[in-house]
């Protein structure tokens, strides 16, 4: 029964190219899924390359309206829950940084039209640094930042 | 690749607050395997998408640097009890999952 499918599939390589036959099989559908994501800002190792390529720019306004909760000591770089919440009109997306890591874009959210301006998650820091969200608003981009500490290995040392 | 992902939605004046725990390994592709001194393959969920019923609420373009096993909070204006909210993720090497959970 499996040569009977794949004498099929070899038959419909020769007559409709192979990379037809996988694009048809979803084989090669991902890269099109994934092509939204966007790479550049995510493998930038400083934050203002990451803002430019995924905001746009990386001016941003420091602002209070912009609230991080995160722990001031995390146990464990690799789970620190961070929460982003502001009640700013017009939101449209909110993007979490960790300044000490080589790669500091962690994740970007976009808001829905009825979706409110928070989110909640927990990212890994390679070691004591800011934790920085910028919300992206019709007028520009507003941001604020929590110095969190971690403490890598058992006893904190 | 295990579990699903678990959700709770409960709505509360009009506004409704999701929790969702996914189930995922994570991996940065900085890591190096400690026996065998070899590099572990980025492994990490890139994309999620927030439903509420056919509405998409919010999508997250994610990086290794959000934690093993992503919990993920949100909220949104609206929803109702029974409504269907959904979250799934794709991640970098195109595998998929989709969990859905009424709002209570």
């Amino acid at each position: 029964m499996i040569d009977a499918k794949r004498r099929l599939l070899l038959k419909g390589s020769l007559g409709a190219g192979a990379v037809g036959i996988a694009v048809g099989a979803g084989l090669l559908a991902p890269r099109a899924v994934l092509a939204a994501w966007p790479e550049a800002a995510f493998k930038a190792t400083d934050t203002a390359t990451a803002l430019t390529d995924l905001l746009g720019t990386d001016a941003t306004e420091t602002s209070d309206a912009v609230k991080i909760k995160a722990p001031d000591i995390a146990e464990n770089g690799a789970v620190v829950p961070v929460t982003v919440e502001s009640d700013i009109e017009g939101a449209k997306s909110i993007a979490i940084i960790a300044s000490g890591n080589g790669t500091p874009l962690i994740a970007s959210f976009d808001l829905g039209k009825d979706a409110l301006p928070f989110v909640s998650t927990r990212i890994k820091m390679a070691k004591t640094a800011d934790v920085v969200a910028v919300i992206q608003t019709e007028s520009g981009l507003l941001s604020n930042a929590k110095s969190v500490k971690v403490t890598i290995g058992g006893c904190g040392g | 690749m295990a579990s699903k992902t678990k959700i709770r939605a409960k709505s509360t004046n009009g506004v409704t607050t999701v929790k969702a725990l996914m189930s995922h390994v994570m991996e940065t592709g900085l890591r190096k395997d400690a026996q065998t001194g070899e590099v572990i393959p980025a492994h990490f969920i890139q994309e999620v998408t927030a439903k509420w019923n056919d509405e998409v609420v919010m999508t997250a373009n994610w990086s290794g640097g959000v934690s093993k096993n992503p919990y993920l909070s949100f909220k949104f204006n609206g929803g109702a009890p029974g409504d269907t909210i959904e979250i799934a993720w794709v991640d970098n090497t195109g595998v998929s999952e989709t969990g859905t959970a009424e709002i209570k």
